[in-house]
């Protein structure tokens, strides 16, 4: 692997350098309020909940759980939206190419920037949450890798739908028709044992389930259980998500 | 020709049905600026999408500097500077930042590119613009600062695509001057242009490109020579159009007309002024033939509707 990446990386970041912290108050403040909302004001109507042996505070089982969604959304904005802003109506990319880089360093810089900025925003949550006494565990360290793997896997996803693009508006069956969905199925606000049991089936195998089952019992200063398989399955999205993303780039970029 | 810097041999490419580019072939030498011209649609742009390895060609070679593309693509890169038909100038950074960032893509340090920023503001006449960002610039001076990023690699070859479309004669003439500049240093360009006064002055040779295929090359005064009669009268005024067909074709080696306007080309303009002289109505202009002509006797005068 070569390093032509990484200028464009560093271009992405001194962009963003500049809009951090007015981007940042932006990014956090929507899952903040979920939490508030959901977490204190249903929390106190929803008491508990029933995780296998244990009982949870519905807050800390929220909080667990939008830490994930934050992280998915974070890294799909970024590799949707704000990369296709670079590859369509700037021309950025185009302009990069003409010098000595390739499309598939831009897109690869592209798809790191995206799990980068996602982190960033992920640990701007969790330090909040921590300071909220949501999340106390030592163990929450391991929580920071998973997030960032789970931000590339999520900027590989979003990258397919940015390569298939004629316009914003396709981003939007992205946003309402897979995340959405997922969002409601893979147990960040109810435990998907709630589910019929073939929806529960199916939820089992979707990416951000795999995020929820490993940062979860972090909360609960517990280790996941099946830790490997969840890792595996979303080294499997990712790295197949990343192929198809890079094909059908280079077949945009084709003429 | 002493080693020229780009060799382009028979290249083709089609899109689906339609050839592009058909058999084009072209060599640049060192300080050698060589104009493509021809109507939208007529492969200029695929031509120069090739040299930089972003479209691949059906068949055919093109190697630069000694190198082959595609397999030294980014070694053939990092000795061109690009000028592409529409600015992909960064709108979140100044001028300054925009050329240390774009450096950086060449893998040179932030040393070495910071030393070169302040020549290429001022050759850019950007100087007192550094901290501005692109959205407040004119139309003239994005294309400069376009241009100055083209250089920010020192490059041997430069591969410009409509430098002066939609610049002001000011902004256009400024940029000729840099232009020609750069080829007394000893740079060479590959220069894509609709203007034919622009290909006269700062072009050596010029390739004519139609369908995508070349139908002329040499220098421009050896083109006009070989394809058209040195003398052009312009007629037009009431009833001009008629003249195309009267005995005063006779006085004119060509006629063409373009509505409501008669071009007589001739070797001898003076009998043919005479005899326009009995008509009230009308009024003519008698100049040499220029490039535009040339242009225009090759590529014809319909509008390319597929552009």
């Amino acid at each position: 692997m070569h390093l032509r990446f990484w200028p464009v990386f560093l271009r992405n970041f001194l962009v963003w350098q500049k809009l951090a912290i007015p981007s940042l108050i932006g990014n956090i403040a929507e899952p903040l309020m979920w939490l508030v909302a959901f977490g204190y004001g249903l929390g106190s109507l929803v008491g508990e909940v029933q995780l296998g042996e244990e009982k949870v505070r519905y807050l800390v089982f929220l909080a667990s759980g939008s830490i994930c969604m934050s992280a998915m959304n974070a890294a799909t904005f970024e590799a949707l939206y704000s990369a296709f802003s670079r590859m369509h109506v700037q021309k950025t990319w185009d302009g990069i190419m003409n010098a000595p880089v390739k499309l598939d360093d831009v897109l690869l810089a592209e798809m790191l920037w995206a799990g980068f900025k996602s982190l960033f925003t992920v640990t701007a949550i969790l330090f909040v949450m921590l300071a909220l006494g949501i999340g106390q565990s030592p163990k929450l360290l391991v929580a920071w890798p998973i997030l960032l793997g789970m931000g590339l896997t999520f900027s590989c996803m979003a990258l397919i739908f940015n390569a298939l693009a004629k316009g914003y508006d396709f981003f939007t069956y992205y946003f309402t028709l897979v995340l959405t969905p997922m969002t409601f199925l893979s147990g960040v606000f109810f435990p998907r044992d709630q589910l019929p049991p073939w929806i529960h089936m199916i939820s089992q195998w979707l990416p951000l389930t795999q995020a929820v089952e490993l940062i979860r019992p972090l909360f609960l200063d517990r280790w996941p259980e099946h830790a490997f398989v969840h890792v595996v399955v979303l080294m499997i999205y990712g790295v197949s998500s990343w192929m198809i993303a890079l094909h059908l780039t280079r077949k945009r970029f084709g003429r | 020709m002493r080693d020229a810097y780009l060799v382009c041999e028979s290249l083709n490419k089609s899109f689906g049905p339609t050839q592009v580019v058909n058999h084009v072939s072209f060599q640049i030498a060192p300080g050698e600026c060589l104009g493509v011209i021809g109507p939208n649609g007529a492969g200029k742009t695929t031509t120069i999408r090739m040299c930089l390895g972003l479209t691949q060609p059906d068949s055919g070679n093109i190697s630069a500097f000694g190198w082959k593309m595609p397999v030294d693509e980014l070694k053939i890169k990092s000795q061109l500077g690009v000028v592409s038909q529409f600015d992909t100038l960064d709108p979140d950074f100044t001028c300054a930042e925009n050329l240390m960032v774009y450096g950086r893509y060449f893998g040179h340090s932030i040393k070495d590119i910071a030393k070169r920023i302040p020549k290429l503001l001022e050759f850019a006449a950007l100087s007192n613009k550094a901290n501005a960002k692109p959205g407040e610039l004119s139309g003239g001076m994005k294309r400069r600062l376009s241009l100055a990023r083209a250089l920010i690699n020192d490059p041997k070859l430069l591969l410009l695509d409509e430098p002066t479309t939609g610049l002001d004669p000011q902004a256009r003439h400024l940029m000729w001057e840099r232009l020609q500049q750069l080829l007394q240093q000893g740079k060479s360009i590959l220069l894509t242009t609709h203007f034919m006064d622009e290909a006269e002055r700062l072009c050596h040779r010029l390739l004519v490109l139609d369908h995508g295929k070349t139908i002329a090359q040499g220098t421009p005064r050896d083109l006009i020579e070989e394809y058209l009669e040195p003398d052009v009268v312009e007629v037009f005024g009431t009833n001009a159009i008629s003249l195309a067909t009267s005995d005063l074709k006779n006085l004119a080696q060509r006629v063409e007309t373009s509505g409501e306007t008669v071009f007589f080309y001739t070797h001898r303009a003076q009998p043919l002024l005479q005899a326009l002289g009995v008509y009230q109505q009308i009024r003519t202009l008698h100049r040499p033939a220029n490039l535009e002509d040339l242009f225009l006797k090759l590529t014809g005068r319909q509008i390319r509707e597929e552009a």
